[in-house]
């Protein structure tokens, strides 16, 4: 007869590491007065175009910068660096994600002075990143129109952890017979009241709205620290 | 597929846990929500891996699943979801996205060898 197993009861976070490091992230980017927005989707859902833009228009009016992850090269930064703003890469290798001590190591020795908002765009993939808090006061997870209108369905995880999703390359909707109600209607059944957004990067509609918002978000900030 | 590195921290975590206590693990309990974004078959073939040449070698890894409960502010309960791809309450079917349980990757024990 077996005896009972004896158990050593432990109870850990396996990720805990991972959030003591994004708490202290979010505690600095607090501090400081900078809001934090990371940008999650599947490869190719137009991140790093709608990133560009955000950062061309944003600059005129505020101090801002973006990290930006990938697997192996650096030709999103260098498109986004054409926006004129302070752009640094974080080469991932073979991780499919970013971690909240990848964001720190890359603010090391980054003189940008102080930020008005930090953009984080992770790497494309719609699985892993949601397992990771990278600080973030926003995470925006992007849904480009040719993609089909049941990725969330598919990827719950990632919607359910993010705050705002946005309908991307709205431009193109007619040609692929994007299904909008349908995509509405699977993103509020994973994430009831998350906030919408439509844009297309190319021809600018809809971008007005999500300045608004980060610049909303940001003035409340600045008024939860005066600097 | 993050599960390698998760399953790589899991074995690190225990490992410190268990050269502390000066014991040795038959098994490691682990709590896996189902919005944790971790697939239990990948993890648990991962774990394999990572216990490789550790002292955890021939450890199991044995999983609770932990489903997904909202708290629905008509019914005035937490309530435990059927579906992660429906957030409605299942009773009253008001929407909520307020998360009470779910996202948990958590090593509840240690089971010792006898």
């Amino acid at each position: 007869m077996n005896p009972e197993p004896r158990m050593l009861e432990v109870r850990k976070n396996v990720l805990k590491q991972n959030d003591v490091v994004a708490h202290a992230l979010r505690d600095r980017f607090r501090a400081q007065g900078t809001l934090a927005v990371s940008l999650v989707s599947s490869p190719g859902a137009g991140k790093t175009m709608f990133l560009e833009k955000t950062l061309t228009l944003l600059k005129q009016h505020y101090r801002v910068a973006a990290l930006v992850g990938d697997l192996a090269t650096e030709n999103d930064a260098l498109r986004l660096a054409r926006s004129g703003v302070p752009v640094r890469q974080i080469t991932t290798g073979t991780l499919c994600h970013l971690e909240a001590a990848m964001i720190e190591r890359a603010l090391e020795n980054w003189d940008v002075g102080r930020l008005d908002i930090l953009f984080i765009e992770n790497v494309g993939n719609l699985v892993c990143p949601a397992s990771y808090d990278l600080g973030e006061d926003l995470r925006l997870v992007l849904l480009s129109v040719t993609e089909g209108e049941d990725k969330p369905l598919k990827y719950p995880t990632i919607f359910n952890s993010s705050d705002v999703a946005v309908i991307t390359k709205i431009d193109l909707a007619a040609a692929v017979e994007f299904d909008e109600q349908a995509a509405k209607a699977n993103i509020q059944a994973v994430r009831p009241h998350m906030r919408l957004l439509k844009v297309s990067a190319k021809t600018g509609e809809g971008m007005d709205d999500c300045l608004l918002l980060v610049a909303k978000m940001l003035a409340e900030r600045l008024e939860e620290t005066p600097i | 597929m993050h599960e390698l590195s998760i399953a790589m921290s899991i074995v690190e975590m225990a490992q410190e846990e268990a050269e502390r206590r000066s014991v040795q693990v038959d098994a490691i309990h682990l709590e896996l929500g189902a919005l944790s974004g971790v697939v239990k078959e990948a993890l648990v073939f991962s774990y394999e891996i990572a216990c490789g040449g550790t002292l955890l070698e021939g450890s199991r890894l044995v999983v609770t699943d932990v489903p997904i409960e909202v708290y629905c502010a008509m019914c005035q309960l937490p309530k435990t979801l059927p579906s992660m791809q429906w957030f409605c309450c299942p009773d009253c079917g008001t929407p909520t996205s307020e998360v009470i349980h779910g996202r948990e990757l958590v090593v509840t024990a240690l089971e010792l060898k006898q």
